[in-house]
């Protein structure tokens, strides 16, 4: 039974409570168990830095409220009550995003601790569709990032294989959801942070228009980047999940006045027979070839061609600028990164750390509290930024950056002229080992990891990434995207509905046929065999 | 060494003046400027706050639409130009009282710009002023140092940060360069400020009440040799709140850069603080390149775009312009041109107005307003507004007056109790027990006793000569403390020796 709960999908879930044949408190005890014979235990019991033994994907799980909600959903339904259709679905959210009742920590010590005394805005909307909340997900220390490494609560293993990488910053959503600790989760895409993870561990994960999902409550780290969306292994489930969390806020000056539906109903339309004859597919030329692994070129073709069988006319479009997004995004992102983390200084909230001699100035104090609060990533982006938009740097720098993005959004609607949706591989490689990248040495090969992902947060323009199958070089998952023009999200769930159709009959089923055990995996792990042991046992 | 300042004469004998100033206007919207606390004063530390003007991680700011509509009049009533796309940047720097350790602020495109206001100086010359531009930005909280001796930072052992204040909308209200104000430029930087927080009230978007800090200014100083057109280095006097204090800074750093410059030595381009105690400034930190605010375009907010239509309308709802209205204001008094000026010039015209519609006669409300009421206000050192005197006493006082119950020198007696803060005159004259003596039989008695001791002065009015009753007078009002009324003794006295 157990097995069998964690196996649905968002949307099979939710039929299942809808017609009584499973409660949302076993849906919830199901996937807490899966949590904890997975994630793993600290590694060391007082030190919260060195993570856990198993996936560590996350690093807050909600038990009690989780069981409890779930329990009012259950009388709720008892009672005839007219429920949300996801009501009862239990969910992951990213670390950054606040939630009452629960640590929001961003992955940072800054934030060890501390408890958020409001809900963010789509906190508030899962809660009114009653969706209980498993936990907040690791991710690099405040989104900043592409493997979680930098996280200040250690590393997420990728479940495919737990010696790599889950992707990042999203990295912790993204392995819940492969994993089965979680059918849904939040994520937040600045550059690639939703995308990038679920190309890597082989889910779904959406950027949705800028605008389209209010940022009240996200902890800001790249204010005109950043978008919250969904992780989930289907693009159905992505589809609901975004209706339930988008839509306009008025606390979110930046937030799209149109309602957000549709995307549910494109993507069961996308994955109907025919559903996708007449698409106009273009294929970025800008982003394949150099630099872009032989297996994930392969994939990646094999699914275009899929897509044309299937009555999808394949174009080729040209973006000649997006070869500079990556450095214009570099700093915009660091420039606002150097803004927003000002706040964190020790006086209101959160780490206050106190010089160990001298004076016990202010700005002291706030020198101390940074240099200790702070990840070197963090760090770096921080000096980058601020230097970026320091007097006489501003026009060479920051101006020209924003003078790129501009030319990037009108290769996007130049594109957008010959054709409905565009199409990239999601990231460049399959997930990597963890600690193989010296970004100490050599930040740019770690950022590289972003550049076919970076052009639509610079746009504004949403995104979907979806599982093409595995590498045949290391059999780990390869990631293609889809994007669309400004609010037409409901585009990307059709066809990413469509293919994910085409290549589930194409392969015999999902990718996820092909997961490993994780519980064995992570019981194997070196060193850590007899705690995960242990707690298998007691259940 | 040459002395700290010159005199103002030997400064004006070599020296031209350039004036600029920066006047911070706290609106009293009901709400903050970019989130939904309470914009109030003097409440309890740190309770008119939301997560957003916390700055807690996650809050985003959003536009207080009050608080737009109170920029486009103020730039309208500033003969500004208002722009149809504004934004708003961040000013990035760390300091405890900036909750998010910047603050939003317009930078490059500013809501209005390229405005003028004439004012008037002291003997009616007009002087237009050119208004730069006025922008929206939020307050920062208040920091208060303790265990210092000077409750100033350096010294303090520690600081406390209020953050009700942090996030009211202000409007900041740059003037052009200022030149060929002369030896008036202190007269001119009174009338200046003191025009704004006219317009500001008249418009009813703040307080305006300078002791609170709705009003405050800054105020930029430089001379240039007579002869010269090239400003000199100026100095940047930060939050000077009074207007008295607005006149004195500007006085003081004419006269303190006359003597730097004439000893041969550079002004420092510097921010200076104003001390009421001493009349003087002091250094603050030094202004120059090392102060890089890093702005950029905040990126939380759209930009501002007024809907043309609705500026227009605003237009046309503006109140009559302060100017008009004393036009007005006059004809309906019947002032003359120095009276009126000189009502003007003391600040008192809506004082006098309010009195007027309570009740008084225009004569009388100049009466007090001008005499008793300012004459106070200078022995206290205090501006007349805030001397807690109201129209509604004054016209007390006036039907007091008028029943007789008390004399004009008594009620100069009540306006001081009243400032005082012992309540409304008729308490005064009641708790002093100040009325007038209207007790014949008291009165007579006194009389008696006078006469008494005046023979001969008794014997010069049965003569006829009855300008000589006067001598009478003064020792009864004398035995009454005051409190007779000297025409009803000098009937009493005129019947007790039989001459009507």
């Amino acid at each position: 039974m157990t097995q069998n709960i964690i196996e649905l999908s968002a949307a099979e879930l939710a039929q299942k409570l809808a017609e009584r044949e499973v409660t949302s408190v076993q849906a919830v005890e199901a996937h807490l168990e899966r949590i904890a014979a997975t994630d793993g235990r600290p590694v060391e019991a007082d030190n919260p830095y060195a993570g856990k033994t198993g996936l560590n994907a996350f690093l807050h799980v909600n038990t009690e409220e989780a069981l409890s909600v779930a329990a009012e959903v259950d009388a709720a339904r008892e009672s005839g009550e007219d429920l949300p259709e996801l009501a009862g679905v239990p969910i992951a959210v990213k670390d950054l995003i606040v939630t009452k009742g629960q640590p929001t920590t961003a992955a940072s010590k800054m934030l060890e601790g501390w408890m958020s005394p409001y809900d963010g805005t789509v906190t508030q909307r899962l809660r009114a569709a009653r969706m209980p909340m498993l936990g907040k997900t690791n991710l690099d220390e405040f989104a900043m990032g592409s493997t979680t490494e930098h996280s200040a609560y250690g590393v997420t293993r990728n479940p495919w294989d737990l010696t790599r990488i889950p992707g990042g910053s999203g990295g912790g959503s993204a392995a819940a959801v492969t994993a089965f600790q979680a059918p849904l989760a939040l994520g937040t895409d600045t550059g690639g942070s939703i995308r990038q993870p679920a190309a890597v561990t082989g889910s779904v994960g959406v950027k949705p228009t800028y605008g389209s999902v209010s940022r009240y409550g996200v902890i800001a780290m790249a204010s005109s980047l950043d978008q919250v969306g969904p992780c989930s292994r289907t693009v159905l489930d992505a589809a609901l999940l975004h209706e339930v969390v988008g839509g306009h806020d008025p606390q979110d000056s930046t937030s799209l006045t149109d309602p957000a539906t549709g995307f549910a109903s494109a993507a069961r339309a996308g994955a109907a027979e025919g559903g996708l004859k007449g698409l106009r597919v273009g294929v970025v030329k800008e982003l394949t070839g150099e630099g872009f692994q032989a297996g994930v070129e392969q994939r990646f073709r094999e699914a275009v061609d899929l897509l044309r069988s299937a009555g999808a006319e394949v174009v080729e479009v040209e973006t000649p600028n997006f070869r500079y997004a990556l450095g214009a995004y570099y700093l915009i992102m660091s420039s606002e990164v150097s803004s927003n983390l000002a706040k964190y200084d020790g006086v209101r909230f959160g780490r206050r750390t106190l010089p160990t001699d001298g004076n016990l100035t202010i700005e002291r104090v706030m020198g101390a509290t940074r240099a200790a609060g702070f990840g070197a990533e963090v760090k770096r982006r921080t000096i980058l930024g601020t230097y970026a938009l320091s007097a006489g740097y501003y026009d060479a720098y920051y101006g020209s950056a924003q003078k790129v993005r501009t030319l990037v959004q009108r290769d996007f609607n130049a594109a957008f002229e010959k054709c409905d949706v565009l199409i990239s591989p999601t990231a460049p490689t399959t997930a990597f080992p963890i600690g193989s990248v010296d970004e100490h040495a050599d930040p740019m090969q770690m950022y590289l990891n972003d550049v076919a992902t970076i052009p639509t947060n610079l746009a504004g323009v949403p995104a979907i990434s979806l599982p093409a199958g595995l590498a045949p070089e290391d059999g780990l998952p390869v990631g293609v995207q889809f994007m669309a023009p400004a609010r037409e999200d409901a585009r990307l769930y059709c066809a990413g509905a469509g293919l994910e159709a085409l290549l589930t009959q194409a392969n015999g089923g999902p990718i996820w046929k092909d997961l490993p055990d994780v519980v064995t995996a992570v019981n194997n792990l070196p060193g850590t065999t007899s705690a995960v042991a242990t707690e298998g046992a007691a259940k | 060494m040459s002395a700290d300042i010159l005199s103002f004469e030997e400064a004006m004998e070599n020296f031209d003046p350039v004036l600029g100033f920066e006047v911070h206007v706290e609106l009293n919207t009901k709400t903050k400027m970019f989130d939904a606390a309470p914009n109030a004063f003097g409440d309890q530390p740190n309770t008119n706050t939301t997560p957003v003007s916390l700055g807690l991680p996650g809050v985003l700011p959003v536009v207080n639409k009050k608080a737009v509509e109170s920029a486009v009049r103020l730039g309208l009533a500033l003969n500004c130009s208002i722009a149809p796309v504004s934004h708003f940047a961040r000013k990035n720097y760390f300091y405890p009282d900036t909750p998010k350790n910047f603050q939003t602020s317009q930078y490059d495109e500013p809501i209005a710009f390229d405005g003028e206001i004439t004012v008037e100086l002291e003997d009616g010359t007009p002087f237009t002023i050119e208004i730069e531009r006025a922008h929206m930005e939020e307050d920062a909280g208040k920091l208060t140092h303790k265990g210092g001796a000077t409750g100033r930072i350096q010294g303090a052992e520690f600081s406390l940060v209020d953050y009700n204040r942090a996030g009211v909308p202000l409007i900041e209200i740059v003037t052009k360069p200022i030149v060929g104000a002369g030896d008036r430029a202190p007269e001119l930087a009174r009338v200046y400020v003191a025009a704004i927080r006219e317009i500001v009230k008249n418009l009813g978007i703040s307080d305006a009440r300078m002791e609170r800090g709705n009003v405050r200014c800054d105020a930029n100083v430089s001379l240039m040799p007579k002869g010269s057109t090239t400003f000199g280095t100026r100095s940047e006097t930060k939050n000077v709140n009074s207007l008295r204090a607005v006149e004195r800074a500007v006085r003081y750093e004419i006269q303190r850069h006359a003597a730097v410059l004439t000893a041969g030595d550079a002004i420092v381009q510097e921010t200076r603080h104003w001390h009421e105690d001493t009349r003087s400034t002091t250094s603050g930190r030094p202004k120059s390149d090392a102060d890089d605010y890093r702005y950029f375009p905040e990126p939380d907010l759209v930009p501002v775009v007024p809907d043309p239509e609705w500026v227009e309308q605003l237009r046309a709802e503006l109140p009559e312009p302060p100017s008009e209205r004393r036009k007005k204001l006059k004809a309906e008094w019947g002032y003359s041109d120095q009276e009126f000026r000189d009502v003007v010039n003391a600040g008192v015209l809506d004082e006098i107005e309010a009195t007027i519609a309570a009740g008084a006669t225009a004569g009388a409300a100049r009466k007090w307003w001008m005499g008793e009421i300012a004459r106070l206000a200078n022995v206290r050192g205090t501006e007349i507004a805030e001397l807690g005197v109201t129209p509604e006493h004054v016209v007390e006082i006036e039907s007091l007056i008028g029943a007789k119950t008390i004399n004009d020198k008594i009620a100069k007696q009540v306006i001081g109790h009243i400032a005082d803060g012992e309540g409304s005159p008729a308490q005064v004259v009641e708790a002093r027990s100040l009325a007038v003596v209207s007790d014949d039989g008291v009165l007579l008695t006194a009389i008696d006793d006078a006469m008494a001791q005046m023979p001969d002065v008794v014997a010069k009015v049965q003569a006829g000569k009855v300008q000589a009753v006067g001598a009478l007078i003064g020792p009864v009002m004398k035995a009454t403390k005051g409190q007779a009324d000297a025409g009803r003794v000098r009937e009493l006295i005129l019947e007790k020796l039989g001459i009507n």
